[in-house]
């Protein structure tokens, strides 16, 4: 057992800690949040100077052999800086599919691109009747001649707007809600028969819903096996997880500090109100919050770098404590810091909705704890 | 005790509910079931339309023009209201200076501005909370300065709610700064077209732009507008604010909120097949919220009751404010649960007036982050809810 970072890590921190201090002002990112594109083309660019979009694939796919913990570490710093772009959504998300179950040649044709940071990605999963079940799947792929024809709608694709590259699963065989029958198709955004609404969301970032509506892709589409989509799904949404709950401990860090300070300067009773105990108790509260989500994040991140057997029982275990910390710490944060919590002006209400945004992605607390009974092998 | 309405009080129910699905601007209530948040118009015309029936003055004496209603009418109305997705109405005139003016006010102003505010000719807007006095109300800083027949306002007041719209603006003002903070604060109205106003909009995080900061500049205000005596607005404000906390309660508000969760819910699919309403996860939370309101619901109406056979609302009336906003925040965090992942994208153009932009994602959505993130306001204004329980503490428990 060891919780030090290795030299390397602590570089990759710093490098983050210094992006985000230099790129990420609180007018920086605001204007980025309300710009047309949501997020800075030369941020992202970068990124791929920096190595960050490497950084999770493997040298065969020209990318950087880097770990779960690797991945960590700049999510949490990204986190801290309420950042934009989408490296969630290509990098890890989209990127975990392709690393999971892409061809050489699919390999070929997209990863360079996404290291080299001119392809977007977004994965297409989100159906609304489905809510968090990634197995109730109504878009369909019908073998046509060679190929498929993909026909359904998919909600809040994150990425949406900016993706060249979406990855969607449909169903190719099997019942609505059935495991099987499920597969993954990498699908040229601009392929007709692709219609797209985009729109912002309430923590700044973009997404879209999209249409298919006879869509034709080749039987090389395909990624991984025909039919075992829904295990690469999984997999991949568990390492996002696991990602966003960095995120998540990054976003708490900055807001738990950030309310430290306003209570020790902002005067009231001609005390600072910091030195009221039920706001310091409050503050306690939130502190430790942080720390059992870190705790947390650290054993989900080390069980996924050792592949141990209850990996996505204590990812499940990690997006139930987030959610419950990122609302405490996210909502006291507001009450704390009183009208001033309330304004656009200061990132407080902006972490506020990003930790309420993360609780929803990928599934809430009730969705998770489910999850987490029923994977209990004792039971 | 009694839990039933009487024949004379169902009567009057049926009388409120008629009076909402015939005379009552129906337009109002169209907008209101869409989402879309009530324009000025929408709220003066709603208000006007309770005045025209005589409903306007809710806590008002008779002889003022209320409705001298008893707590079982007045729970029927605020109930008929809510079923009926009827705006609030807007507590700065009705709910706040009227009480006020016809408490402590002189007959002059009685007759000057009481018609006025019953049948919302004018708008009215709050101005206690400065940059540096939020839960320390009482460090104001803003002073009038007598001069002549006049006093000299300067300072700035903030949070104040839809200043954009009003015609004048009840203030707390330092009158003397020699002596106890609380004794040299004096309530002063002034009109909003006074040379040296200015209104600046807050953005809050919710998208919304209903809040303002109020800047005042050597603006002269006539004397004849002090309310009562100088060095008196603290003593003033504070039954003020005794009243504000009852109507803060919003029992009828947020039952009509859970109703509707319930509806949305009951077809909702939880992602197994079945419905959110079905699930019990979800089910077990909404229930939690619930039981809560249906406690809160009696102890307002023993509050009511309390009032009616005399004496104000006392500190008990925290409680009400405590629990009523934690009701209201925690349905709205039902809202957001309920909509999944539609509760991420920002479509605010949804709820702009003659919008026809279809939804994305499911009807009751697009509101639901949105009125989450406003509705955490609630537990902060009015006396923050730390506040409110160190009144309870000092004031009922006597510690």
């Amino acid at each position: 057992m060891d919780f030090t970072f290795s030299e390397e890590q602590e570089l990759l921190r710093d490098s983050v800690v210094r992006f985000v201090r230099e790129n990420y002002t609180f007018d920086k990112r605001h204007a980025l949040a309300l710009s047309d594109q949501g997020f800075s083309t030369d941020n992202w660019k970068l990124f791929a100077e920096l190595g960050w979009l490497a950084l999770p694939f493997s040298e065969e796919d020209g990318g950087l052999d880097g770990s779960a913990a690797d991945t960590m570490i700049i999510m949490e710093e990204l986190g801290k800086g309420l950042v934009l772009e989408p490296f969630l959504a290509t990098v890890v998300l989209a990127g975990g599919v392709l690393r999971r179950a892409a061809s050489p040649a699919q390999r070929e044709a997209v990863l360079p691109g996404v290291i080299g940071g001119g392809t977007q990605l977004a994965l297409a999963y989100v159906e609304g009747q489905g809510r968090y079940n990634l197995a109730d799947v109504t878009t369909t792929a019908k073998a046509d001649g060679d190929g498929y024809v993909i026909d359904g709608h998919k909600g809040v694709v994150l990425n949406g707007p900016a993706a060249n590259t979406l990855i969607v699963s449909a169903r190719t065989s099997g019942e609505q809600r059935d495991g099987d029958g499920i597969t993954l198709f990498l699908v040229d955004a601009g392929a007709p028969g692709i219609t797209r609404r985009d729109y912002p969301t309430q923590d700044g970032g973009r997404a879209s819903d999209i249409e298919f509506s006879n869509v034709k892709v080749s039987a090389e589409a395909v990624v991984g096996q025909v039919g075992s989509g829904l295990k690469v799904l999984e997999d991949s949404i568990d390492e996002a997880i696991v990602a966003i709950g960095a995120e998540a401990v990054g976003a708490m860090t900055a807001l738990h500090r950030a309310t430290v300070e306003y209570a020790s300067t902002r005067v009231q009773f001609g005390v600072p109100i910091g030195k009221f105990q039920v706001l310091q108790h409050r503050m306690v509260e939130m502190f430790m919050e942080c720390e059992q989500s870190k705790s947390l994040l650290y054993r989900a991140t080390m069980t996924m770098d050792n592949k141990g057997a209850e990996t996505a029982r204590t990812i499940s275990a990690l997006k139930v404590q987030v959610g419950k910390s990122g609302r405490f710490v996210g909502q006291q944060a507001v009450q704390v810091h009183g009208g001033m919590g309330m304004t656009d002006e200061l990132n407080v209400g902006h972490y506020f909705k990003r930790l309420t945004m993360i609780n929803t992605l990928f599934g809430n607390i009730d969705h998770h704890m489910r999850r987490f009974a029923a994977l209990d092998s004792a039971a | 005790m009694d839990i039933e309405f009487s024949e004379q009080e169902l009567a009057f129910r049926d009388e409120v509910r008629t009076f909402f699905e015939n005379k009552y601007p129906q337009d109002i209530l169209e907008r209101a079931r869409a989402g879309v948040g009530p324009s000025k118009d929408d709220m003066v015309r709603s208000q006007q339309a309770l005045y025209g029936q005589g409903w306007a003055g809710i806590n008002w004496p008779t002889e003022y023009g209320g409705t001298g209603w008893s707590p079982s009418e007045r729970y029927i109305f605020d109930n008929e209201m809510a079923r009926a997705d009827v705006p609030p109405i807007v507590p700065f005139g009705l709910g706040m200076v009227g009480p006020i003016i016809y408490s402590f006010g002189n007959d002059e102003q009685k007759t000057k501005f009481l018609p006025d505010i019953l049948a919302t000719n004018v708008w009215w807007c709050q101005g206690f909370s400065e940059p540096g006095s939020g839960s320390d109300l009482a460090s104001l800083r803003t002073k009038a300065v007598r001069d002549g027949d006049d006093y000299i306002v300067n300072g700035t007041k903030t949070w104040t709610t839809l200043a954009q719209h009003a015609d004048w603006i009840f203030c707390l003002v330092r009158t003397d700064p020699d002596v106890k903070p609380q004794e040299g604060i004096s309530f002063i109205l002034i009109h909003m077209d006074s040379p040296g106003i200015t209104v600046n909009p807050i953005i809050t995080i919710d998208g919304g732009d209903e809040i303002n900061e109020v800047n005042f500049e050597d603006v002269r205000v006539p004397a004849d507008q002090l309310i009562g005596e100088e060095g008196k607005g603290w003593t003033y404000a504070k039954k003020l604010l005794t009243h504000e906390r009852t109507g803060i309660a919003g029992v009828a508000r947020s039952k009509r909120q859970i109703e509707k969760l319930k509806k949305i819910t009951a077809t909702e699919p939880n992602g197994g097949g079945a419905t959110l309403m079905e699930d019990d996860d979800f089910r077990r939370r909404m229930s939690e919220v619930e039981i809560e309101l249906m406690a809160l619901e009696f102890t307002d109406l023993r509050t009511l009751a309390a009032v009616s056979t005399g004496g104000a609302p006392g500190p008990e009336s925290s409680i009400l404010k405590i629990k009523g906003t934690e009701i209201q925040q925690a349905v709205t965090e039902l809202f957001v649960e309920a909509a999944g992942y539609y509760a991420m994208p920002y479509t605010p153009e949804r709820f702009e007036p003659g919008s026809n932009e279809a939804p994305v994602g499911p009807e009751f959505a697009a509101s639901a982050g949105p009125r989450y993130f406003n509705m955490r306001k609630t537990s902060i204004y009015g006396g923050s809810n730390e506040i409110q329980k160190n009144i309870i503490a000092k004031a009922v428990l006597g510690l």
